[in-house]
């Protein structure tokens, strides 16, 4: 390159040579099996052979009954399991935020921690450790409800139609109300002194502060807190799969997109699995959740506000 | 989050995949199995009588977990490092593997001849031409009963429905037990406990069954609504809180000794046995009235088959002929108690519940589970919809009727017998 002498700006080589490490990790783990999900979702095996078959797969997802009343009650049951974590975790985190920042609250750091430990607990301890506390024969809770006699308001719930979804979207709220919390929290500790101090001069205290300095202070992080609630919930599987097992019974009435995935993708039992029905459903989960990040993107994140301090 | 498990799932196996490799002077013959519950058996029983008999030949048995079985010997397969034998799992998932040319046909191997029909039945064409796996063993359904409850209550082994409902209710009336120990929150005690276990009684075993592989007989027929009107009724007599009572839990109620009767499989006499600190007792499901022919599910669960791609072949099929000979039998059934031998000809166990238990194939008809063969390759699954539905009627928000006709429309929407 010394010898070349012409006022050519030299080709960066750097920037590619920077970019490579990442580039190459992201596409090798992320971008090619998504495109080889894909592509797996257009053909279909016939007599051992990969067919191509266009957009056949979909058609009978969403045509025929055996796929699509499965699909859309998976749906339904996810839309609900994200309305839970809506309404409870989210709330409940920004609450706990709240309280935590308070200057006046001692052992702030100890709460903080103990309601973050859930969150770092695997799915398989979790399930397990709540189907042992809401089991009716050795369960803590029928009696603990027994004690404040309440015990005619127990019921198995996890083995309810009517409920076991409701009850498993609060045991998954329970695990991971701590990452609202955080966020939240940390969200809170950067609003800055001076705004406060200015609120208080104006006579803006108390729970009137929070309402109209804090919270609009920190509606942006909650607009990133609801758009991973919504990419979380959509993915999830884990605690269905270890609470309910695979047929996310009973009668499929905890049955999510992830535990439907599972059984066309892997076959459950006797249900031999079917990659390319189960890379149509992964297709239609990865659709909803870009459509998702998009609403929120393009409507909400534009919307919101922004304060430099 | 799903991709980035596929391909750990996909390393996984390929890891797995270089494991099953062994190398040693005389031929080694390579078992793959998902019984890693067996390792001890074959280890210090099966191997060495093989091998002090065989000699020239070692075996070595690499059981992999349940869960991954099917997957790793899939990827195994592919990549031409499975073992020689190959622990066939019943129907369609070992058919598969021999119509891709993965297990060699068995039907001429010496000892094949000492099995019946119905116990090749789950390792052969649907024609019934080739057969290629050896039958191990299988599970027998009946009720196993807390022999201690029973004197104490002074109830006399039910055998006919009239006498088991009015056991039912004498142990419910007097209240220490709880009648029966079974819960749907895991399904599949509701249909293989019960459905699968009352229910030959009603279809008639084996004839049912063929019936309704032909397409004679419907699952909305009387014969096949009828198990799940009996099932309905068990509901009172189930624990607390049933529908959130798990498998395990069902088990522990059992041994423990807070319920009286368990709707059970004999797969479950070994734990049993370890377990309860009462006398157990077993009957066969019960039959309408006293003398009527008893018909029992003796499902084939296990057998072994031969890696087509196998450089042992002679060696492998020596072992596959000693598998299936009764010397094998006789060890297998003793160290297994409720895994029975399919072989035909007698094989004498020590375990008391066990030889209870098989007792019934000299005075029962046997046969397997109607779900199984066939009837369960297309979508949706009619014995994963089984499940469902049998939890359903139990937990009462479906009808016996509601139930069976949302199998029988399932299974109509791809099952269509050539008449």
């Amino acid at each position: 390159m010394a010898a070349d002498i012409r006022p050519k700006r030299p080709f960066r080589w750097h920037i590619g040579i920077f970019l490579a490490p990442a580039v190459l990790v992201y596409t090798a783990i992320m971008i090619l099996p998504l495109a080889g999900t894909l592509q797996l979702s257009l053909f279909r095996n016939i007599e051992q052979h990969q067919v191509f078959v266009g957009l056949e797969n979909f058609r009978m997802l969403f045509g025929d009954p055996n796929w699509s009343v499965g699909f859309w009650n998976a749906l339904r049951n996810n839309t609900w399991f994200f309305i839970i974590h809506m309404l409870v975790q989210n709330p409940i985190g920004v609450m706990l935020a709240a309280l935590l920042s308070s200057p006046k609250l001692r052992f702030a750091a100890f709460y903080r921690t103990a309601i973050f430990v859930p969150t770092i607990l695997s799915f398989v301890i979790v399930g397990f450790a709540w189907k042992l506390i809401l089991s009716p024969l050795w369960g803590v809770a029928p009696h603990l409800m027994d004690l404040v006699g309440l015990k005619s308001l127990f019921t198995p719930w996890l083995g309810k139609e009517q409920y076991a979804l409701t009850a498993l979207s609060l045991i998954s709220v329970w695990q991971f109300v701590g990452i609202p919390m955080m966020l939240i929290y940390a969200a809170l500790l950067s609003i800055p002194e001076e705004v406060i101090e200015a609120a208080e001069c104006d006579g803006i205290t108390g729970l009137s502060q929070f309402w109209k300095i804090k919270l609009p202070l920190i509606l942006p992080s909650i607009g990133i807190i609801s758009i991973l609630t919504f990419v979380g919930n959509f993915n999830a599987f884990d605690l269905i799969y270890t609470a309910q097992g695979a047929l996310a019974g009973p009668n499929y009435s905890t049955d999510i997109l992830g535990t439907f995935l599972y059984r066309a993708f892997f076959g459950f039992q006797l249900q031999v699995g079917d990659p390319n029905m189960g890379a149509a459903i992964a297709t239609m989960m990865f659709l909803i959740i870009l459509g998702g990040v998009c609403v929120y993107l393009f409507l909400v994140q534009t919307r919101l506000r922004r304060y430099q301090f | 989050m799903t991709t980035k498990l596929l391909t750990a799932l996909l390393l996984g196996t390929s890891i797995l995949g270089s494991a099953g490799v062994a190398y040693a002077d005389d031929v080694t013959l390579n078992i793959e199995s998902w019984r890693g519950d067996d390792l001890a058996i074959w280890k210090d029983k099966l191997i060495p009588a093989f091998e002090a008999k065989n000699p020239g030949i070692k075996v070595v048995f690499a059981p992999s977990a349940p869960t991954e079985y099917d997957a790793a010997l899939g990827a195994k397969l592919a990549a031409g490092s499975a073992g020689d034998l190959i622990t066939c799992r019943p129907f369609d998932k070992s058919l598969e593997l021999f119509k891709k040319g993965n297990l060699a046909d068995l039907s001429a191997l010496p000892g094949m001849e000492n099995f019946s029909a119905v116990a090749k039945s789950a390792w052969q064409t649907d024609d019934g031409k080739a057969s290629f796996c050896v039958p191990m063993a299988s599970v027998i359904h009946g009720f196993i009963y807390n022999k201690d409850a029973f004197d104490k209550l002074g109830i006399k082994v039910p055998e006919t429905r009239d006498e088991f409902f009015a056991a039912l209710d004498k142990i419910k009336a007097d209240g220490t037990y709880i009648p029966m120990a079974m819960g749907t929150k895991d399904l599949w005690e509701a249909a293989t406990m019960g459905y699968q276990n009352i229910g030959p009684n009603y279809w008639k075993g084996e004839d049912g069954r063929a019936a309704l592989i032909k397409g004679d007989q419907k699952l909305t027929d009387k014969d096949w609504v009828a198990p799940y009107e009996e099932l309905a009724k068990w509901k009172p007599y189930l624990g607390d809180g049933f529908e959130a009572q798990t498998y395990p839990d069902s088990q522990n109620l059992f041994t423990l000794g807070r319920a009286a009767i368990y709707p059970a499989g004999s797969w479950e006499i070994g734990l049993f046995n370890t377990q309860a600190q009462f006398k157990m007792g077993a009957f066969p499901p019960p039959v309408e009235k006293a003398g009527d022919t008893c018909y029992i599910s003796d499902h084939t669960d296990i057998g072994m088959g031969l890696n087509a791609a196998s450089k042992n072949v002679d060696a492998a099929k020596t072992f596959l002929s000693w598998v299936a000979s009764p010397d094998f039998a006789t060890i297998y059934a003793n160290a297994l108690p409720g895994f029975f031998s399919l072989n035909s000809s007698p094989v004498k166990m020590e375990d008391p519940l066990a030889q209870e238990f098989v007792s019934w194939r000299g005075k029962c008809k046997s046969t397997i589970r109607s779900t199984y063969q066939i009837l369960s390759r297309g979508t949706p699954n009619l014995e994963n919809e089984t499940w469902v539905e049998s939890a359903n009627v139990i937990n009462g928000t479906d009808t016996p009727e509601a139930a069976a006709k949302k199998l029988q429309t399932g299974l109509d929407s791809w099952y269509h017998p050539a008449k």
